[in-house]
């Protein structure tokens, strides 16, 4: 018998990134008695290494918990905790989907911050019941009258409804799950109608294949059933289902309002879509669930290896990595200078960066990465309109008919005694001002639209050093303009470096050019002969420097006899060479390819 | 394989340790330098014998600041277990040792080519250097060392400490030169991991600077050139007919015999080295045991890579023998030609610019046997 949906809530945990919420669902697992004191180890559902290195969560994680209410009841909750960081917020969309309620945590210290704002908006647009809960009560510098004013000021309400807590002491905890039973509306859906249940996540297993994370609407689930997914029009048997307690635990049926996981032995992960609804072949379900769009990548980086043998290995590390991680996208590239390698597009950053490091840990790779791009949209001669990803695809001016670039959306969150500050910046940035909005007296938000290439890279750093850390900040992508762009060369020796190339607007290329000649000469180190490093737009040269050859490389003693010390010294700096690429004669070490991106770090 | 003509004697003893120094050394144990040396005579008692010695080379650590007697029973273990054939036979000497008598004894004992620490004849120099000797000392211990009829009398300098100026550095040339001794080391200050110099460096004190060292190498060829020295080795110049026979051997990569704490020799295809602890190494020769910490046989393809990595260093050149043409077919080697950075004549290869041997030497580690 599934359980019935009045003794069922789906909620998730929403918040700005470290607010708390993987700690609050530590305590709610416990609270529940879903894992033992021994089991228990802080941010139990960040099971990745990298989540645990980090301290952050990447992937949403569901799980399910009993409850025994006031009412002396037991209820089966489904909690969702996901990410924090605007990377992954497409991770709280689909999840916000498989839930009726979402619990809105708010730093009682920090108080709102943009990505409370950015979540909060999701919620409400998802229709969803929200509770607001104040964390960290225990900190000194929590002011949780201020904060429960602030989030009054965005979803209306009494401050003394803004329930108080702190997950680490546990204060607070049982009222919490009794605003759940009592806010949280129970599931809808009609057990005797056909099946309609939304795949909401996905993952990889070495040993079952692909585990779906589903949640049903309508009809009943039962194992051994066979699973037609709609949108991709397969069809798999149901050969296991199960709930996450947060150990996974088989189940015979899956009814409305519940979820859990699904294995069909599928085993590519291509065929399964996150999004998509699972209904019965026999009886199917009219209209599918409404999904949700493919997560868009909005960089671009090259990914070479050191070693031009491990392409292969690339290639097939990139596979793997994309079974647990459906938003990796990439194609292959050619780089003069590099080699044969891949143009690969991330999430933001911090995706970016996670991906290499997995790429290099997990799979024991060397690799260099060039600067990373957005994707700009040109129009050539031909009429024909182009996705270009990398500056070395960009038609040259007398090619193309227009040049396009990505615009966001972007909100930062300030005291208000930055507002100049942040005006300033965001001038400089080349953004509009869409609005101001006073959050409390003291808080304000600022919308902007700005294109994506001004603020993805160094922006967040920037803006937290001009506002001492007090400045949040989120985006969402908007739309395409045509911008006065240009791309700028670096050459070196004479000859173009490919790797080196950006697309950049005509009024900062000057500066960037000669930033980069600058960072080139102090990172490529002394050789055999003066290194001449130029920045161009076309053939106008527009910054210059040279690196110094190198006059003295000889050690004083052959070490008193000692051969064997001297040509192990020699071998290691022959080795440490090694990890130079050659680009035509010149030796230029594996961090120059990513000085790009940290040219502009004084801006 | 030949046998060894050439051997090496380590005599670790210091007065003090200078601050730049990482040779194997031991301050404060004057009062155990019978035990020592009864356990080098030990050690060159208990090996294998090798062909009568042509080269001796005495080297520290100070081997001037023992007794010439003592100097005298090492040659003589020498002597009984490999025979010498009239050997040059070199002793490193700090100046202020160099007193005559010392000088004289050295001299009937057997050394006929005295080395000398003299480092700089500039008092800032020396003292920023951590040397205890005053400039004059080193006149006296060469004028010392020729009334002495010392065969060879050779000078250490060293330069690029920050502490020097070009002037200084030319002066201390003259200086030399004016002194008319034999042979001139001149060796570029070199930072080396652990030491006293390392460690001030990196709490900010002034590093060498490479460009201003180079400079003064050059300025360096350029006066002992025009002296009328050779320039037949990376940091050595020498009257003609007083270049190092000792240095000489090893450069051309033949084997080498070596005793003492933290020697290093090469025979029958095996580099080897000993022990570098005072404690270990005489422990062990006491007790009849191998004072060796490592024993690296090289294969014949590795020896002769070495011949030509180490002959790099050579001005005249070095014979391209086998490991020669495999080097040149490879990239680099092919590359360091184009540039003119190495330079082949008939059967001989010659680094063109000595302050790059290593750029080339680097390239030549681990190359591989031709197919
Ligand atoms: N003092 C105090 N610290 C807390 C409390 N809750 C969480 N923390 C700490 O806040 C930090 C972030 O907690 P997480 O639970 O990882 O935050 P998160 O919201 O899951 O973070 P992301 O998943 O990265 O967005 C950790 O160091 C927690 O120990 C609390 O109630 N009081
Ligand atoms: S005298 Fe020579 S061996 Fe002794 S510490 Fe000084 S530099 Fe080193
Ligand atoms: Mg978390």
């Amino acid at each position: 018998m599934p359980t019935p949906t009045s003794r069922i809530r789906n909620f998730s945990i929403i918040a700005h990134i470290d607010h708390g919420k993987s700690t609050l669902a530590d305590r709610l697992l416990e609270r529940t008695g879903a894992v033992t004191e021994r089991e228990m180890r802080e941010q139990l559902l960040d099971s990745m290494d990298l989540e645990r290195e980090r301290g952050i969560t990447i992937k949403a994680q569901a799980v399910r918990l009993t409850h025994r209410a006031a009412d002396g009841q037991d209820y089966v909750l489904n909690l969702i905790d996901t990410p924090g960081h605007v990377d992954f917020s497409y991770e709280v969309s689909r999840s916000l989907a498989a839930c009726e309620g979402a619990i809105l945590l708010v730093d009682a210290a920090q108080g709102v911050q943009a990505q409370t704002l950015a979540n909060a908006y999701l919620a409400i647009e998802a229709g969803l019941e929200i509770i607001p809960v104040l964390n960290k009560i225990d900190l000194p510098a929590a002011d949780p009258d201020a904060r429960a004013a602030e989030i009054v000021s965005i979803l209306g309400g009494r401050p003394e409804d803004v329930l108080r807590v702190s997950a680490k002491t546990g204060a607070g905890i049982d009222e919490l799950l009794e605003r759940i039973v009592a806010e949280v509306p129970a599931p809808g859906g009609d057990p005797d109608a056909p099946l309609r249940a939304l795949v909401f996540d996905s993952y990889f297993d070495a040993y079952r294949g692909v585990v779906c994370s589903i949640r049903v609407f309508d009809g009943v689930l039962c194992s051994g059933d066979v699973a037609h997914f709609m949108a991709t029009a397969g069809t798999h048997e149901a050969d296991e289902i199960g709930v996450l307690v947060p150990r996974p635990k088989q189940v015979s049926e899956l009814g409305p309002g519940e979820s859990g996981y699904l294995i069909t032995g599928v085993k590519e992960i291509d065929r399964i879509r996150v999004g998509d609804t699972i209904t019965h072949p026999r009886r199917r379900a009219e209209t599918p669930l409404a999904g949700y769009a493919e997560p868009k990548p909005m960089v671009f980086s090259g990914l070479f290896p050191s070693d031009g043998d491990d392409f292969e290995r690339l290639r097939e590390a990139l596979e793997k990595l994309r079974l647990n991680d459906a938003s990796l996208v990439w194609e292959p590239e050619t780089s003069r200078a590099l080699g044969f390698g891949f143009r690969v597009g991330f999430l933001g950053l911090l995706h970016m960066e996670i991906v290499r490091e997995r790429l290099e840990r997990e799979y024991d790779l060397d690799l260099v990465a060039t600067a990373p791009s957005v994707a700009y949209r040109v129009t050539t001669t031909a009429g024909e309109v182009r996705e270009v990803r990398s500056p070395q695809d960009l038609p040259p001016v007398d090619e193309r008919t227009s040049l396009q670039e990505p615009y966001v959306k972007a909100m930062v969150l300030v005291p208000s005694e930055f507002t100049g500050t942040i005006m300033e910046l965001l001038q400089q940035r080349r953004g509009e001002m869409d609005g101001m909005h006073y959050l409390t007296e003291d808080r304000v938000e600022l919308t902007y639209h700005v294109p994506l290439a001004e603020i993805v890279f160094d922006f967040f750093d920037t803006l937290k050093s001009r506002t001492r850390g007090f400045a949040s900040f989120d985006y969402e992508p908007a739309d395409y303009r045509e911008s006065d762009l240009v791309k700028v060369d670096v050459l070196l020796a004479g000859d173009p470096v490919d790797a080196f190339s950006t697309i950049t607007h005509r009024d900062k290329a000057y500066e960037y050019g000669r930033a980069m000649a600058q960072k080139l000469r102090e990172l490529i180190p002394r050789q055999l002969f003066d290194i001449a490093i130029q920045a161009a737009i076309g053939s106008r040269i527009i910054a210059r420097e040279t690196v110094k050859a190198q006059r003295k490389d000889v050690t004083a003693k052959c070490y008193g006899g000692d051969i064997t010390r001297k040509k192990k010294l020699l071998a290691k700096q022959k080795e440490g060479k090694k990890r130079m690429k050659m680009v035509g004669s010149v030796e230029v070490p594996q961090e120059a390819f990513v000085a790009a991106l940290r040219v502009d770090d004084a801006s | 394989m030949s046998e060894p003509v050439a051997a090496y004697l380590h005599i670790p003893f210091c007065d003090r340790l200078c601050p730049y120094c990482d040779f194997a050394v031991v301050t404060g144990r004057g009062s155990d330098t019978d035990r020592y040396i009864d356990a080098v005579v030990s050690e060159i008692l208990a090996d294998r014998p090798a062909a009568p010695l042509r080269t001796v080379f005495i080297g520290g650590g100070t081997p001037s600041s023992i007794p010439a007697s003592s100097i005298e029973r090492l040659l003589g273990a020498l002597s009984r277990q490999h025979g010498l054939a009239d050997p040059e036979v070199t002793l490193e000497s700090n100046p202020e040792h160099l007193a005559q008598d010392l000088v004289t004894s050295l001299a009937s004992v057997g050394v006929n080519r005295l080395s000398m620490g003299a480092q700089s004849f500039d008092p800032v120099v020396l003292r920023a250097l951590g040397r205890r000797h005053r400039p004059e000392d080193i006149d006296v211990g060469v004028a010392a060392a020729r009334a002495a009829g010392m065969a060879s009398v050779s000078l250490d300098l060293i330069f690029g400490h920050p502490a020097e100026t070009d002037a200084s550095w030319e002066a201390t040339l003259e200086r030399a030169i004016g002194l008319d001794v034999d042979h001139v080391s001149t060796y570029a200050l070199t930072v080396e991991r652990g030491t006293a110099l390392s460690r001030s460096i990196a709490e900010g004190a002034p590093a060498p600077d490479d460009d201003v060292q180079a400079d003064r190498y050059e300025v360096a060829v350029d006066r002992l050139g025009r002296a009328g020295f050779e320039h037949y080795e990376v940091s050595n110049h020498g009257r003609p007919g007083h270049r190092c026979d000792y240095n000489t051997e090893v450069w051309a990569g033949r084997p080498y015999l070596a005793y003492g704490l933290g020697a290093h020799g090469f025979r029958d295809g095996t580099r080897f080295r000993n022990v570098r602890a005072f404690d270990a190494y005489v422990t062990r020769v006491e007790s009849g045991g191998s004072p060796r910490q490592g024993v690296d046989p090289i294969d014949p393809w590795e020896q002769e890579v070495d011949r030509f990595m180490i002959g790099l260093r050579i001005r005249d050149g070095v014979e391209l023998g086998e490991a020669g043409p495999a080097f040149l077919d490879t990239d680099s080697g092919r590359r360091l030609v184009l540039r003119g950075i190495l330079e082949v004549d008939g059967a001989m290869a010659r680094v063109v610019d000595p302050l790059l041997t290593d750029a080339v030497a680097r390239e030549v580690v681990g190359l591989s046997p031709p197919r």
